[in-house]
């Protein structure tokens, strides 16, 4: 792996599906290797879309897409996560996290001594043994993460991933979030719908117009890191939300139109 | 506590209840014997009938394993491929809607051997639900683990090891519990069909050679073990679903 990029490049993306729904219309974005950005619009604009294109899930209809999945195929240079942990509920922690190197060939000795350490970052220690079930949900969470970690991959696709958590796990999940990503040459793509998730992670936010979606606004967010819970208070962050707020709401005042 | 005692007692005091108004009517035995005759009967009769009963067992069990040996086999074929279970579905549902019964009659006069006949006729009944529940099941995985498993390259036989069967294992076990109980019925069933005739005869023969001979105490005495079998079963059966499938689901996934 080592010096190959995590970069993404998406030049007048179209995807329209069998059904006949455009579900994207010249998308263009461009993720650095190493950022952190977060891609925001209403439900049902296509965000999800934009990053099983950059998986190599789904395949667009017109436009270029580059991003490490289709450079190399053959590498687990990306991982995925979901709105939901989507962990197999008959396996425990461990076998759920070990799992991406399982299907490369890796046996669990040799996971071993990486995945302990993996999941004791993740505040997992402890629960190695335990079944999804046992967890709570944003236990549940971190361990979807751990294994979305475990390939040491380049890019990290995040589709709402605490759509589903209270306030206060989702809040201390997004500081670790954070120290996660630092501790890694990872570039990010985080989609969600909420604005000041958004403007907390990330050094830059695409803002998406509903379907069929296209890229309509660019706002920076120039805090550097670590990101405290202070940070919430600070004005940059105002400033940002109050630009986002914005820019959704032309995107839907522009979509209606 | 007070649940778990609340069946035996009622149970209890059903029985109870049968012996006082039998033996207030007195009503011959010929035609109701009381629970504590059957009880005696059944006492009086263990050897004979213990050899019956493990021929209905092994009838019993043995078309359970065919069934879970059948049943899952042609549900990873149609797993595997829409087009031929859309060919043999119906085939396998005609099979299963039709009355067992009604067709054993034939089963018998085709095999000549009465044990595999046996078999066969409870293979009939036992085999469907297992089918139709592994079917399901190997159709019930989260599609965002099979995008998972796709992402990560995996073969079609890590996909099948790690993902699908995991997943097919509750609906199996859930189709297993409704044939448990099944193949009791199609073994008795067939039984009653094939008659008294052969060496080896199960509990249902002993049920008709005792109504024969009016020796009702006797037919309940077998038909007591017949029901013991088949709650032994249930039993059975449940405590492997629920010991399996406790850590395998999330909650609120049931």
């Amino acid at each position: 792996m080592g010096t190959a990029s995590g970069s993404i490049t998406l030049q007048e993306v179209d995807k329209r599906f069998g059904t006949g729904v455009l579900a994207l219309e010249g998308a263009s974005l461009e993720v650095a290797q190493g950022e952190f950005v977060a891609l925001l619009g209403p439900s049902g604009c296509g965000k999800s879309t934009v990053l099983r294109l950059v998986a190599g899930l789904e395949a667009a209809t017109g436009g270029t897409v580059d991003a490490p999945a289709l450079r190399d195929p053959a590498e687990a240079a990306t991982a995925f996560v979901f709105q939901e942990p989507t962990l197999m509920p008959w396996a425990s922690v461990f076998d759920n996290v070990w799992l991406p190197l399982r299907l490369a060939g890796v046996s669990r000795e040799q996971a071993l001594p990486r995945i302990r350490a993996l999941l004791a970052s993740v505040g997992l220690a402890q629960f190695t043994a335990a079944h999804p079930a046992q967890l709570s949900g944003g236990m549940r969470m971190r361990a979807s993460i751990a294994r979305a970690l475990v390939t040491e991959p380049r890019v990290l696709l995040m589709d709402e991933p605490f759509a589903a958590l209270d306030e206060i796990t989702r809040s201390r999940i997004n500081l670790d979030l954070l120290a996660w990503w630092q501790a890694r040459s990872l570039s990010v793509l985080f989609v969600t719908h909420s604005l000041y998730e958004a403007a907390f992670l990330s050094q830059r936010v695409l803002v998406m117009s509903a379907r069929p979606g296209r890229l309509v606004a660019e706002v920076r967010i120039d805090a550097p890191y670590p990101r405290t819970r202070e940070f919430r208070l600070s004005p940059v962050y105002q400033q940002a939300c109050r630009d986002l707020s914005r820019a959704l709401d032309a995107a839907h005042v522009e979509s209606l139109a | 506590m007070n649940r778990r005692l609340l069946p035996w007692l009622t149970l209890g005091t059903l029985l109870a209840l049968w012996e006082v108004l039998v033996r207030l009517a007195q009503i011959p035995a010929y035609t109701l014997p009381t629970p504590s005759l059957i009880a005696l009967t059944l006492w009086q009769n263990l050897p004979s009938l213990a050899v019956s009963w493990w021929f209905t067992l092994k009838i019993t069990f043995g078309a359970l394993l065919l069934a879970c040996a059948g049943g899952v086999l042609i549900a990873a074929v149609f797993a595997l491929s829409r087009r031929v279970e859309a060919a043999f579905l119906p085939i396998a549902v005609m099979l299963q809607v039709t009355p067992l019964v009604a067709i054993a009659p034939l089963i018998l006069i085709y095999i000549e051997n009465t044990t595999a006949a046996l078999l066969l006729c409870a293979w009939v009944v036992a085999f469907f639900p297992i089918l139709s529940n592994t079917v399901l099941g190997l159709r019930a995985a989260d599609p965002n683990l099979h995008e998972l498993f796709r992402l990560y390259r995996a073969t079609p036989l890590q996909r099948l090891r790690l993902l699908l069967v995991p997943s097919a294992v509750p609906y199996f076990v859930a189709g297993l519990k409704i044939s448990g109980g099944l193949s009791l019925i199609g073994a008795v069933t067939a039984e009653m069909v094939a008659g008294v005739a052969g060496r080896e005869t199960g509990l249902a023969s002993r049920i008709l050679e005792a109504s024969f001979r009016t020796e009702t105490p006797k037919m309940f005495a077998a038909l007591t073990l017949l029901v013991l079998t088949g709650v032994l079963i249930f039993w059975l059966f449940d405590l492997l679903a629920r010991r399996l499938l406790g850590r395998w689901q999330l909650p609120g996934h049931k």
